[in-house]
């Protein structure tokens, strides 16, 4: 598609003639599974910073959830909801901090209308967008690409009528169809936002698993664990799922990045997740009716969306041409 | 060629409705009874008033019985009432407010096209060198901007600082006139536009590097023909069938997707009365756009299939 693709694919041909020069004396060998380390070393530099941009989120993410929920606010993380101009009853005196903050040693990245911490909030947003983006993966992973796999396998019937229902959830505009769902929910906790999302991952991950496995089901191997008699449901999960696996995993990464602005954009419409849970899309959303007075507000999560999101997509086209790069290998 | 119409018209018509069962199903679901919604405190006391009006909205009826009368009334342009602002027909709304919507994604494909077929071009003509690599890297960051972001942006630069143009306050073509419509437009259309120039120039330039490698470019090199003749008048030309696919696909999706920016900007169009009406649980009116839009959609995208497939035959074979 691209100039880079066709340099790796140059690339790829000489690395694929090892093996091949083998194949008269000994049996071919399928490509060694690499270590992340690995996988890491083998990275340009911007894929290797969004890879630790990646980390940063999670870690922080999982930091801020345990902070609150196991260790009851003890780790160096302020409280997101906590407005530090307000009156303390334990100690009788207002807190020293002021709305609209700009940054500085107390507040990092300054507080917002109401005084809260900024740069705890964004921390604690990275909470929701980490787990909208692990469960519609694992939605999509798990029923997508079993449903995927299992139709491009067997064919038939079954893939008309499953790819006949996928095709009328794709049929609708992705946001008009998930505004009109979450209206359905009078509460929308963290859990039905990433449910209603997740369900909504399916199709699409669907059809990235049909296409692997069409692929896949074609191949001598499978041809020949026919041949011998296998079972079906041996051959699919043996055979076909293994080797569909990494193209539908390598896919999870960009959909994550589409889910997040999603969930972003719910966020920012006050439909998703309530307050004052921080989201970054209702952190933007608080803050754009004051972008006179303190544009950081709005700057900082948004620059959290922003990275969050090119680093999933270019993370995840790295991983997918590595993989058809491999997938060709095999 | 007649079959293969018939064929997607019959598949149109299955879609078709499919979504609107869905839609209709979708806003069964929606909590709250309409009838207590349009009597308020007197239905919650009177339960015969209550039990009136149910079966005067025909809710009373099995559900499949209300959803063959709403498809029925809904193909003659009748889609109902507000139960929120009553004597609004539903109809009537989205006939008012979807112009305004269509001249945002027009304007927005527009834009998109303007910056796109240039950027994909030189991408493709300087492959790999650095005006390559410094596109593809804008491209790639654009594709990741959510448009709310670039609209907040667009609005703190030209609205907050420089005071250029409004941030909100959408004026009517009728009643202000072009310029001032235009004014009020160019951002919501730019911050719609930036993903959309991303996706278009990246198929320009893929499809244009494959162009350029045929033998009537090197034919035309030999005739002597200046570069940026060859690149926009014959290499393009072969690119500009898949272009016009996109656009048509990305338009439709964008008709449903101008609702974020809609509200961002306060601007009268479908979706932001969209969002209304589910802050509101204006349950005819959510039923009513959703149907509109998803319909808009799928017939686009079925048109733009036959199309390509009527103006390439490759495709018509496969």
């Amino acid at each position: 598609m691209t100039a880079l693709d066709a340099q790796t694919d140059s690339i790829s041909i000489t690395d694929d003639d090892a093996p091949a020069e083998r194949q008269g004396s000994t049996p071919i060998e399928r490509p060694k599974r690499a270590t992340p380390l690995q996988v890491f070393r083998e990275m340009p530099i911007v894929i290797k910073l969004s890879t630790i941009w990646l980390l940063l989120v999670f870690g922080g993410a999982i930091y801020a959830k345990i902070d609150t929920v196991l260790l009851n606010d003890a780790l160096p993380l302020q409280n997101p909801n906590l407005q530090t101009n307000n009156f303390n009853p334990a100690t009788g005196e207002f807190g020293d901090g002021e709305p609209n903050e700009s940054w500085s040693s107390a507040h990092w990245l300054g507080t917002d209308t109401i005084a809260r911490d900024t740069f705890a909030r964004i921390v604690h947003g990275a909470w929701v967008s980490l787990i909208i983006a692990m469960v519609s993966a694992g939605f999509g992973v798990v029923v997508g690409g079993f449903f995927g796999s299992l139709v491009g396998f067997v064919r038939g019937r079954t893939e008309t009528v499953t790819m006949a229902a996928m095709d009328v959830i794709l049929a609708f505009p992705a946001l008009i169809l998930l505004l009109a769902m979450v209206s359905i929910f009078e509460v929308r906790s963290l859990t039905v936002i990433a449910l209603v999302i997740g369900f909504l991952s399916i199709p699409a991950y669907t059809r990235v698993a049909r296409a692997g496995s069409l692929a896949v089901s074609q191949r001598e191997f499978v041809l020949a664990a026919r041949a011998i008699g296998t079972k079906p449901m041996k051959i699919l999960f043996r055979e076909v799922i293994p080797n569909v696996l990494p193209t539908v995993l390598s896919y999870a990464m960009v959909a994550g990045a589409f889910v997040i602005v999603v969930e972003g954009s719910l966020s920012f419409l006050g439909l998703s997740v309530q307050l004052p849970t921080a989201t970054w899309g209702n952190m933007i959303n608080q803050a754009r009716g004051n972008l006179k007075v303190n544009f950081a507000q709005v700057f900082w999560p948004s620059m959290a969306l922003v990275l969050t999101v090119l680093s999933l997509n270019s993370v995840g086209d790295w991983l997918q041409k590595r993989a058809a790069h491999r997938g060709s290998a095999l | 060629m007649a079959k293969i119409i018939a064929a997607r018209l019959l598949r149109l018509l299955a879609t078709l409705f499919a979504v609107t069962f869905i839609s209709f199903m979708m806003t069964k679901a929606l909590p709250g009874d309409p009838a207590v919604a349009i009597l308020g405190q007197d239905g919650i006391q009177n339960e015969e008033l209550l039990l009136e009006l149910r079966a005067e909205l025909g809710l009373d009826e099995p559900i499949p019985v209300q959803y063959v009368t709403w498809l029925g009334n809904a193909v003659r342009g009748d889609l109902g009432e507000s139960y929120i602002n009553r004597g609004q027909s539903v109809a009537g709304t989205i006939g008012q407010r979807f112009p305004v919507t269509l001249q945002l994604a027009l304007m927005a494909i527009i834009i998109a096209l303007l910056l796109a077929i240039p950027i994909g071009v030189i991408g493709a003509y300087r492959q790999g060198k650095w005006q390559d690599q410094a596109s593809s890297a804008g491209v790639q960051v654009a594709l990741s901007v959510p448009n709310f972001v670039t609209g907040i942006f667009l609005i703190w630069l030209f609205a907050v600082k420089l005071e250029w143009l409004p941030a909100s306050n959408w004026n009517r073509i009728s009643d202000k006139g072009v310029i001032a419509n235009l004014k009020t437009a160019i951002l919501p259309a730019t911050a719609l536009a930036l993903t959309q120039m991303a996706i278009f120039s990246r198929l320009v330039r893929s499809d244009m590097i494959a162009t350029l490698q045929e033998n009537f470019i090197l034919s035309a090199r030999a005739k002597g023909l200046s570069d940026r003749f060859i690149l926009f008048r014959h290499a393009l030309r072969p690119s500009s069938l898949s272009v016009a696919t996109l656009v048509g696909i990305n338009f439709g999706a964008l008709l449903g997707g101008t609702v974020i920016i809609e509200t961002l900007f306060a601007i009268p169009g479908l979706g932001f009365r969209l969002i209304n009406a589910i802050s509101q649980r204006d349950i005819l009116v959510i039923q009513g756009i959703t149907v509109f839009i998803a319909t808009g959609y799928v017939i686009i995208n079925t048109v733009v299939d036959l199309f390509y497939s009527v103006l390439d035959p490759r495709i018509r074979r496969s």
